[in-house]
């Protein structure tokens, strides 16, 4: 067990300074360090992608990266896409269409739908539905998550 | 009571209405159970067994307690005192027999039994610090294998989870002699292995500790009253030192009924160290409590050589631990579905040494109405009649194994509107669909069927002093939608805006509430909410009726109005006395009546209570692979009334999910010589992803129940699950000619 390292991550816009252990994943640095909870934490293994988050303008999953690798990188969780009153149209969307139910996998699937988006090698629906596989919905909205970023993704909701 | 000539309130029952916690979903804003962020937490991270049975002859901590920041290790010998009957362990939802005691004492009974928790000021030391705890210990034989003891099967002792899981009725007319009759029989058996609920979030607690040395948990369940309950039995709590909370779950499907073992850790941790303390379960660990039970089924049916069933015979035996008789409803529901008069069921039980099983979404019904379903699509094959006409010419409208009508029974509509959608009369003969490509088509149909049940429920009703609804229950819900569907129906019944009317709930410190499960929570818990406005209404009127200068002259409650946040004369619509001059007439104070609503069993005793469902499946398997897609499906479903058509289309979504999960995907794989589960991951354990789900379809059909409660609410949680699993499995007996006895079904097996 190592020392804690000081680290710098700009997170959602905000320079944070921090001293983490090397054994802290992304996704506790970011729960545990800065109390940021939205990401959230489904199985700590990388295999359902509640734990996505933007970092550096690509999709990640937070618990297979640790935070002392993302030092000086920019990441954007959920808190950071939008908040109450001043939405993300993918937020937006996903209330429109109820895209969510318990809502635990619904920060990681909008983190990724956004990201997914800005990829732009996702064109048709069958597309977006493979490159979002990663992201499991036990409560099974999946056919109304796909619905919402499909509506974003032609414009329904700019 | 809707007056042309009065202002309405648009009535917010069977609006569809976003979420009322939606923002807060979306924005990360939601807080759970591992969420909360009190002073100076500590963490704890829980040890399990290496073995299946034995005794635990040594704890050797030392490498352990060498980690930087571990506080303490917690086990059977180093634990504050637990209670000594079986009765404190008991909850809510435990079968007959001696439940689980955590850190009781040496005795494993089963694999990865939980026996030492590792404490630290950081979640990652009190998890590295938890792989070097030792233990040894004196193994004993041990035997997890339904098949091999078959001959053990042994009738469920009854408890009072009974009346929510019905035993079979006993055997009647006369199965052997009409089935030997039949002009057409089905033997055949359906099996399947155990499956876990694996909600997205893992189990946690976070038990704060008072200066008062009371508990405020954090808890992920089912239900607060539970939790509450539960922990004041194991450790001789008084129940009002124990607060629960547990605004969102992060997922249940039933995982959460039963009070989880994190959650005493977390409160033996607290209570010992007089600290805050956050135990969250890995998902390794998710998989070492309740699951849907191993059942095999072994079937015979009969019909005759016009169509109708005659004889059914239906057993099933399902693994138990050795201290629990966890049972199901099984094998009730051919007799259900269909005017059969000759009938033999039997539900047994094996115990095993294995952790207890536990509801699952749709349990019993989804296991049985799976086989009972495949088993009529055979007959029907050998009929030569379609599968929907088969059905039909079966179709009943009382409940024939109880001999009591059903309170209402839409599934006819059910059946007509989702074959009308999906296109039933494109339906061709077992292998007669033009392959797409290298793919087999398939159209497959199946009936769902689910009890609704009534329980007794509280809720607190208060006009606040602003003129608005505050409305209380401990009721929790985990994605449902029952805070947004509560809030609708106190809005209707106190004629106010949506808008004003606010729901307390998921605290124990409100009224008590049943768990959240069984489909019955908007029908028990919503009768509640809606007794308790009624009652706040009559007082609310009782004021308005002796007010300065008597406006309401002589109306009665039925003369006047609730609406806009006002009671109007309905003979004189000019006359409207605010809420807020009741509230200032009651010297500025709030109105507040709490109200138990308990069905009325007379009433409710003469019928069979039941919701429908019917689901038509298309699917596509590939010719040399054996790969099975869900290409597109349509549910109809007759629940009674729906209360929000958005968040109700969303259950029956998921329950189609699920039903592809059932059919196709789940499994929790056990190494019979090991005693434990293989594949306890979700890269291993496969639930249905994006890709893996066509066009999905929902229709409810109208159907008014007057008996069931005052909403006329059955409730939507499993039925569409029940239907959806069955119907795949006839749509691939339809492209293929096979016949799926094992689900989930297999590459092999096609
Ligand atoms: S928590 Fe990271 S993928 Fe599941
Ligand atoms: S909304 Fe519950 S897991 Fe997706």
């Amino acid at each position: 067990m190592s020392s804690p390292q000081e680290i710098k991550l700009t997170v959602n816009g905000k320079a944070e300074r921090l001293s983490v252990r090397p054994w802290v994943s992304l996704l506790d640095t970011l729960r545990h360090h800065l109390h940021l909870n939205g990401t959230k934490k489904g199985c700590d293994h990388g295999q359902c992608g509640a734990c996505t988050v933007i970092c550096d303008g690509e999709r990640i999953l937070s618990c297979l990266t640790l935070g002392v690798m993302k030092d000086g990188s920019e990441i954007t969780t959920i808190e950071g896409l939008g908040q109450p009153g001043n939405l993300h149209p993918l937020q937006e969307a996903f209330l429109e269409h109820d895209a969510y139910q318990c809502g635990y996998c619904t920060p990681g699937q909008i983190c990724s739908g956004v990201a997914l988006m800005k990829e732009g090698h996702a064109n048709t629906r069958e597309e977006v539905k493979e490159l979002m596989s990663g992201n499991l919905c036990r409560c099974g909205a999946n056919t109304n998550i796909i619905d919402a970023i499909m509506a974003v993704k032609d414009g329904a909701h700019e | 009571m809707s007056q042309p000539t009065l202002p309405h309130t648009q009535a917010e029952i069977g609006r569809p209405r976003r979420r009322i916690v939606g923002v807060q979903k979306v924005t990360g804003q939601a807080t759970y159970a591992a969420e909360y962020t009190p002073d100076d937490l500590l963490y704890g991270y829980v040890v399990n067994a290496t073995i299946t049975r034995g005794t635990i002859t040594g704890i050797d901590e030392r490498a352990a307690r060498e980690i930087e920041g571990v506080v303490e290790i917690i086990h059977h010998l180093r634990r504050p005192k637990l209670g000594y009957f079986d009765m404190q362990y008991s909850d809510i939802d435990a079968p007959p027999g001696s439940p689980f005691r955590p850190f009781y004492d040496a005795e494993i009974q089963f694999a990865e039994q939980p026996i030492a928790l590792v404490v630290a000021e950081t979640f990652e030391a009190a998890r590295y610090a938890a792989s070097l705890v030792e233990v040894t210990y004196d193994k004993a034989p041990f035997d997890v294998d339904l098949h091999k003891n078959l001959d053990t099967a042994r009738k469920p002792k009854k408890g009072i989870d009974s009346i929510l899981k019905p035993m079979p009725p006993d055997d009647y007319g006369d199965f052997d002699g009409a089935y030997a009759a039949a002009s057409a029989t089905y033997e055949g058996e359906v099996y399947h292995r155990s499956q876990h609920h694996n909600p997205l979030e893992m189990h946690a607690t976070i038990t704060v500790y008072e200066a008062d040395g009371k508990l405020t948990i954090y808890d992920k369940t089912q239900g607060t009253t539970n939790s509450q309950i539960y922990i004041s039995g194991v450790f001789g709590m008084k129940m009002s030192d124990v607060r629960v909370i547990a605004p969102f779950v992060g997922g249940g499907f039933g995982s959460g009924l039963r009070p989880q073992y994190q959650l005493v850790m977390s409160v033996m941790a607290a209570l010992h160290l007089q600290r805050n303390v956050c135990v969250q379960l890995d998902r390794e660990q998710m998989y070492t409590f309740g699951h849907r039970p191993e059942t095999l089924q072994r079937l015979r049916f009969g019909a005759s050589a016009d169509g109708k069933l005659t004889a059914v015979s239906h057993e099933a035996f399902a693994e138990t631990s050795r201290f629990e008789d966890y049972h199901e409803a099984v094998v009730n529901h051919a007799g259900m579905l269909y005017p059969v008069e000759n009938v033999h069921l039997e539900y047994k039980l094996v115990p095993l040494d294995r952790y207890s099983p536990l509801d699952m979404r749709a349990p019993g019904g989804l296991t049985g109405v799976l086989a009972v379903e495949t088993v009529m699509d055979q007959l029907a094959d050998q009929l030569g009649m379609d599968p929907l006409a088969f059905r039909l010419k079966n179709y009943t409208t009382t409940d024939v194994s109880s001999g009591k009508p059903y309170s209402s029974k839409e599934l006819r509509a059910c059946y007509e509107q989702a074959a009308e959608r999906f296109g039933w009369d494109q339906r061709k003969p077992t292998g007669k669909h033009p392959q797409r490509g290298n793919r087999l088509v398939g159209h497959g149909m199946a009936s769902g069927i689910w009890d609704a049940i009534m329980l007794p429920a509280k809720a607190t009703a208060r006009l606040t002093t602003e003129g608005k609804l505050l409305i209380q229950c401990a009721l929790n819900d985990c994605g449902q939608g029952a805070y947004t569907v509560m809030s609708q129906i106190a809005a209707d019944e106190l004629g106010l805006p949506f808008e004003d009317v606010t729901f307390e709930y998921a605290d124990s410190k409100l009224d008590a509430s049943p768990v959240q499960g069984g489909s019955f929570t908007t029908g028990v818990v919503g009768s509640a909410v809606k007794a308790a406005c009624f009652a706040l209404k009559d007082k609310i009127f009782h004021l308005a009726q002796i007010l300065d200068g008597f406006p309401l002259g002589d109306a009665l409650l039925p003369d006047v109005t609730f609406t806009g946040g006002e009671i109007v004369l309905n003979a004189d619509p000019s006359v409207r006395i605010p809420f807020t001059d009741i509230i200032a007439f009651n010297k500025g104070k709030a109105l507040e009546v709490s109200k138990t609503n308990v069905p009325n069993p007379f009433k409710i005793k003469k019928y069979a209570r039941n919701s429908h469902a019917a689901s038509f499946v298309e699917v596509e398997v590939d010719a040399q692979l054996g790969v099975v897609y869900v290409t597109r499906a349509v549910t109809a479903v007759a629940a009674g009334r729906i209360m929000n058509p958005q968040t109700a289309r969303s259950q029956i979504l998921g329950g189609m999910v699920w039903g592809i999960g059932m059919a196709l995907r789940e499994e929790t794989l056990l190494d019979r010589q090991l005693g434990k589960f293989m594949n306890t991951n979700l890269a291993e354990y496969h639930i249905p992803v994006h890709a893996d789900i066509g066009e999905l379809d929902v229709i409810f059909v109208e159907e008014k129940d007057e008996i069931i409660n005052d909403l006329g609410v059955k409730g939507l949680g499993e039925v569409g699950t029940i239907s959806m699993a069955p119907a795949i499995a006839n749509a691939i007996f339809n492209a293929t000619g096979k016949v799926m006895t094992q689900f989930p079904v297999k590459l092999g097996d096609l």
